[in-house]
């Protein structure tokens, strides 16, 4: 009786006495609570689509830091940052078109595909594996000062963000009067793009590029389905994707074959659908007696 | 001269001319509607959905070109759930569902080639791919594909064109907006899985929004932007693989490089000023009524 009431804290104690797993519940939950917050404003102001750029911007521009033989680090920050900027300046009321955003987008893709074949050609190409690593994210294999840098990064966006919190969600949610009122909107846009830049950045060591997007998008959804209050909604989006993030570490630490960054993804995701499932049940109940095929069409 | 057909004397060649131009067609036509709805988001997110579904179907033993397609239009259908426009809060949950749709998508395709313990740069070429390593039956697979698809675009053609610029009247003259969108996103899934097997999810993404963009800042007119935004696309493959014969880069970079420098171009000339275009908008709108 005691060994099972024991079990879970000595098998938390187990996973925790792993420098590894420390590092990783560190550096993904500070990512967790910057991607969750930013995200839901960025949800708010319609640049889901800019962060999923951002994300392959972080790609690209990792690669072109291996190429150069720079730090990996350096050319993540510089990449992300320089597009967000970039998009930023393409439009002046801060909010790119998704046609510039799309195009920007598949070119920067193409780069990526230019350096990850320079990098192939190098002769420090090692095993091949820094493609995919820094596409899907290398979690577990985190050193003590990747985990710092995460984490400082993680806590600039979120003390940013916080400072600027207020004025933002007023010019997110209506800029025209937000403008009247003197807020600086265009100013308040570059900022936030380039903290969404940062976070993409930081989340890049942590899930990888490709999947950056997922914590960006993905605790939003569920936190406005919850709480109508922005700040509340801001709040529970943060802590959603922490526990996504923590979540799914565990589960990928007790099951070795399920690679962290799947876990995490599939969490976050099965949250979303969680929150969906109470309206669908009862718009299906309310429809029971009309025939399937009425409902699509 | 001699150089230029001594590229065809090589079967690989030959093949990727074939898979580029019919790729770059049906990207070109279908893509020209997903610029005119906003959807280039959806369309990058449909595009990488076959990802997991060719890892997935390699694992299981299957045809990767089949997992492809049942993953993108399992993604298609998951998008079409969610209606455009603003929900009762004020602000459209669209992007949101199409992020989450991607990222577990990619997590998916990861998951599959992890568990495949292939090798890890399997994910470079499903993501990147091998243009220049394409089969006869390929080619002939994707014909017929693109085929099908541009004929069932055909078919739809005019009443897609008026929910896609205008759905509110749209809706009002009878026009099932609802069912065109689900429609035209599985059509976007299934050229795209198609494609993607071939070219990779990144190129298809860049052949479906490059030129269409371009064509839509040039012309208002739909023929001659489905032309043009056909004629963008064979232009920048033909080239891209030209220059990828003679250079040792990848020619999924040149091929968006030269598809963005047009766009780019466009941007910085004249081209349709914003009150013409939107004139010409509603007369075509006007035409379709």
């Amino acid at each position: 009786m005691s060994a099972l009431t024991f079990w879970p804290l000595a098998a938390l104690a187990e996973m925790l006495g792993h420098p590894f797993m420390r590092h990783a519940l560190l550096a993904g939950g500070a990512a967790a609570l910057g991607s969750g917050a930013i995200g839901f404003i960025a949800f708010l102001r319609g640049q889901i689509f800019t962060a999923d750029a951002l994300g392959h911007a972080a790609f690209t521009g990792a690669l072109a830091a291996l190429v150069l033989g720079i730090d990996l680090r350096l050319g993540l920050y510089a990449g992300t940052l320089a597009v967000a900027l970039g998009l930023g300046a393409l439009d002046p009321r801060g909010h790119a078109d998704d046609v510039v955003i799309g195009s920007v987008f598949a070119w920067i893709l193409g780069l990526g595909v230019l350096f990850l074949a320079l990098y192939a050609g190098t002769n420090n190409a090692g095993n091949g594996a820094a493609g995919p690593a820094i596409l899907f994210g290398s979690i577990f294999g985190l050193s003590a000062g990747q985990t710092w840098l995460a984490v400082a990064g993680a806590l600039a966006a979120i003390l940013v963000l916080l400072a600027i919190a207020r004025p933002l969600l007023f010019a997110s949610l209506d800029a025209t009067i937000a403008a009247a009122q003197g807020v600086p909107v265009r100013a308040l846009g570059l900022i936030f793009l380039a903290l969404i830049g940062a976070i993409v950045a930081v989340e890049t060591q942590v899930i990888g590029a490709l999947l950056a997007l997922g914590l960006l998008a993905a605790p939003p959804f569920a936190a406005q389905r919850l709480v109508a209050r922005p700040f509340a909604a801001l709040l529970l989006s943060a802590v959603l994707a922490l526990a996504a993030v923590w979540g799914g570490l565990t589960i990928a630490y007790a099951v070795p074959r399920l690679p962290p960054s799947f876990a995490i993804i599939a969490l976050a995701a099965a949250i979303d659908l969680a929150v969906l499932l109470p309206a669908a049940l009862r718009r299906w109940r309310r429809d029971r007696g009309t025939p399937a095929i009425r409902r699509v069409l | 001269m001699n150089g230029l057909l001594e590229i065809f004397s090589y079967h690989f060649m030959v093949n990727a001319f074939r898979a580029g131009t019919i790729v770059a067609l049906a990207a070109a036509m279908i893509g020209w509607f997903a610029v005119l709805r906003r959807e280039s988001f959806a369309a990058h997110t449909l595009a990488v959905a076959s990802v997991p579904g060719a890892a997935g179907a390699t694992l299981l033993g299957t045809s990767a070109t089949g997992g492809g397609m049942l993953f993108c239009a399992i993604a298609a259908l998951a998008i079409a759930a969610f209606p455009r426009g603003q929900s009762a809060r004020g602000f459209s949950e669209e992007p949101a569902v199409i992020g989450v749709v991607q990222a577990l998508a990619l997590a998916s395709g990861f998951l599959f080639v992890s568990l495949y313990h292939g090798l890890l740069t399997g994910t470079n070429a499903l993501l990147f791919g091998n243009v220049l390593g394409i089969a006869d039956t390929q080619v002939l697979v994707l014909v017929v594909v693109a085929i099908g698809a541009l004929a069932a675009l055909g078919a739809i053609a005019r009443p897609l064109l008026f929910a896609s610029i205008d759905p509110l009247v749209a809706a009002a003259h009878g026009v099932r907006v609802r069912l065109l969108s689900t429609f035209f996103l599985l059509l976007l899934g299934l050229a795209a899985a198609e494609a993607s097997q071939i070219v990779g999810a990144l190129l298809v993404f860049a052949l479906l929004v490059l030129p269409a963009a371009t064509a839509q800042r040039l012309t208002a007119r739909p023929l001659t932007g489905l032309a043009l935004s056909a004629a963008l696309g064979l232009a920048a493959t033909w080239l891209g693989l030209l220059l990828a014969y003679y250079t040792p880069y990848p020619a999924s970079f040149y091929i968006t490089t030269l598809a963005f420098a047009a766009f780019a171009a466009t941007r910085w000339s004249r081209g349709v000023p914003p009150w013409r275009r939107h004139a010409s908008t509603s007369q075509a709108c006007e035409e379709v009524a």
